[in-house]
């Protein structure tokens, strides 16, 4: 086990490393520099505020640099955010993201996961009709214009929730509700499929026949083995949420990562959006790790240290 | 336990006049595996309601804006902002453009986008996919974690970068997707030409001299066209779906040039006073989503042959 966690965390980082060398790159081989944008600066003004960041050296010296900084934990200044760094965007703003994005998972999983479960154990039958419906719905509408109706019912018309911004439980409740929808609706149809798939197999005879009850068959046998689909969704699906959705955040106008993903790009900060990506990519890492570990844990028949 | 004994004579029974060659002749004319699946989805009622839906929906974008008598681009500074009427089916927006003809330039817009956005990514990841698949060893070494290391990044920011260096418009929005949308079927291909590779036919067919080119595009991957052509349906509601974000946060499909997308984007600016604004591109969104949705799911169920019963 040690020697395999060893060799994953050696992939983990030459993957991460990969990462950033070529957004590095492919940052920079992008027209335009991040002044460029704000049409107060003259030529000349652009070219000293490139200076003052270290931008006009040669692009191999400013990699080094880079990475020696990333290696200490460094991720630079914001080019946007005067005098912010990388690290502490990154820091006031991924807890509120993953604050609402734990919220919404707590909410999605465990009635997504029943919704599946109950519709393909009664396939066919009113209720599974009525999970299937609702599912394929949910993960129809998509969270923009799910987040604005919800927010015009609830908050404009009913007036009995806030309309947007971040502070008490209140104002959490229709920005959860908005993302766990989706995320429930489509674990809902991968639970069902899986389900169905497991419900067919000869080891549910047999625990049919050697008289275990229908409790037990349902959880140990059913529910372990069809987990195993939803697991491998689980590291991106909550890699994602957690990191923030930009649209649920501009809609309520939650301060949290997720603007900072498009913003950044789209005004070439170059150190922030190598800090996210960074972020992500390493937060990704490390979630599909702990499901392959969860693999071995659900199912003993998968192992991971060969 | 009853000792009583039903009576059976002999001449009861009689022998049914049987050859053993006529006993193997197929009566019923073969079935190929995608008439079998053509038959099993049209008899899915919902599906082929998704399928309606979309012939509808596409007609419209094809038709409506032919027919009327406003272009997209025309204002009538006079009439903004009006309700749905006789003269505007779906009202003006803040131009006094109609958003009618709008609606449906938009539906052009957004279904080009969707169906190529899904259709290009999908060729290139079955491409891909079956090089590596087939070939293993380095090759798919080098692809597995090119893609591994490409996933760890949300791929809304490739798109955006693409935009950026490519331009924006629908021409361009599909070059993004194709560009980061492959990944997911590469790898699905891969694992299933893994394991058709191993199978008798392929030895078979190797045997008899078949390149490498011939073994994969002639054997594999039309086996693996099944799944391949179910994540392409379900790739079109999630590409719609991309677009109209884009559109919406402003950086897919640019003015003049409208997408639902970018007509939601319009619409819930002026949502309070003129929810149609807003609804009228949503409902599209949602229903060509939800109808290309129902219509995958009923091609996944015909096409699954462990779903037969």
């Amino acid at each position: 086990m040690a020697k395999y966690i060893f060799k994953r965390l050696i992939i983990s980082i030459i993957t991460i490393w990969l990462l950033a060398t070529v957004s590095f790159f492919l940052l920079r081989a992008l027209p335009g520099n991040p002044f460029q944008t704000e049409k107060l600066l003259t030529v000349e003004m652009q070219e000293r505020m490139m200076a003052y960041y270290g931008l006009d050296r040669p692009l191999l010296e400013q990699y080094f640099t880079y990475m020696k900084n990333l290696l200490n934990g460094n991720m630079g200044y914001s080019l946007k955010y005067t005098n912010r760094t990388v690290n502490s965007i990154i820091a006031s703003t991924f807890p509120i993201s993953a604050d609402l994005g734990l919220r919404s998972l707590a909410v999605a999983l465990p009635i997504g996961l029943a919704l599946g479960v109950a519709s393909a154990r009664k396939r066919g039958k009113a209720i599974d009709y009525i999970c299937v419906v609702v599912a394929v719905i949910g993960v129809s509408i998509p969270s923009f214009i799910m987040g604005s109706f919800l927010q015009y019912a609830f908050a404009i018309k009913l007036k009995i929730l806030p309309v947007s911004q971040w502070e008490t439980t209140a104002h959490t409740v229709l920005p959860t509700v908005a993302l766990a929808l989706s995320l429930m609706a489509t674990l809902t149809r991968v639970m069902r499929a899986s389900m169905l798939e497991v419900v067919m197999q000869d080891y549910i005879k047999t625990a049919r026949a050697k008289g275990l009850s229908e409790g037990r068959i349902v959880w140990s046998h059913q529910i372990r083995n069809a987990l195993i689909p939803v697991l491998t969704m689980l590291g991106p699906m909550v890699t994602s949420v957690l990191m923030g959705t930009f649209v649920i955040e501009r809609i309520f106008a939650i301060p949290g990562l997720g603007q900072h993903f498009v913003n950044s790009i789209t005004g070439l900060d170059y150190t922030m959006t190598m800090g996210l990506t960074i972020f992500y990519g390493t937060f990704m890492v490390f979630a599909n790790f702990l499901v392959d570990i969860a693999y071995g844990i659900v199912d003993p028949r998968i192992r991971i240290t060969k | 336990m009853s000792n009583m004994q039903i009576e059976l004579p002999k001449d009861a029974f009689s022998r049914v006049n049987t050859s053993s060659k006529e006993s193997e002749l197929i009566t019923r004319p073969g079935i190929t595996f995608w008439a079998d699946a053509r038959r099993r989805l049209m008899k899915n009622k919902v599906a082929m309601l998704g399928l309606a839906i979309i012939i509808i929906i596409t007609m419209l974008a094809i038709f409506a804006p032919v027919f009327s008598e406003y272009t997209y681009t025309k204002q009538d500074l006079a009439n903004t902002n009006a309700p749905p009427s006789r003269e505007h089916p779906f009202g003006t927006d803040s131009h006094g453009r109609d958003l009618w003809v709008r609606v449906w330039v938009g539906a052009r817009v957004s279904l080009a986008v969707g169906i190529f956005g899904s259709i290009i990514p999908g060729l290139i990841g079955i491409v891909i996919g079956g090089i590596s698949g087939y070939f293993g060893g380095k090759v798919d070494m080098i692809i597995m974690r090119f893609i591994d290391i490409v996933m760890c990044v949300p791929n809304m920011i490739y798109i955006i970068l693409i935009t950026i260096y490519i331009g924006t418009g629908p021409a361009a929005l599909v070059v993004a997707f194709a560009l980061t949308g492959w990944m997911g079927t590469a790898r699905s291909v891969r694992g299933m030409i893994l394991q058709l590779k191993e199978q008798e036919f392929v030895l078979a067919s190797r045997t008899l001299g078949a390149s490498p080119a011939n073994l994969i595009f002639q054997h594999l991957i039309p086996n693996t066209l099944g799944i391949v052509v179910v994540s392409m349906t379900m790739g079109v509601p999630s590409a719609i779906f991309q677009e109209a974000f884009l559109s919406f946060i402003g950086l897919g499909i640019q003015p003049p040039v409208p997408s639902w997308g970018q007509l939601a984007n319009l619409g819930i600016s002026v949502f309070r006073i003129y929810p149609s604004q807003l609804l009228i591109p949503a409902a599209l969104i949602s229903i060509t989503m939800l109808s290309f949705n129902l219509f995958g799911d009923g091609l996944r169920d015909a096409l699954d042959p462990k779903l037969r019963m």
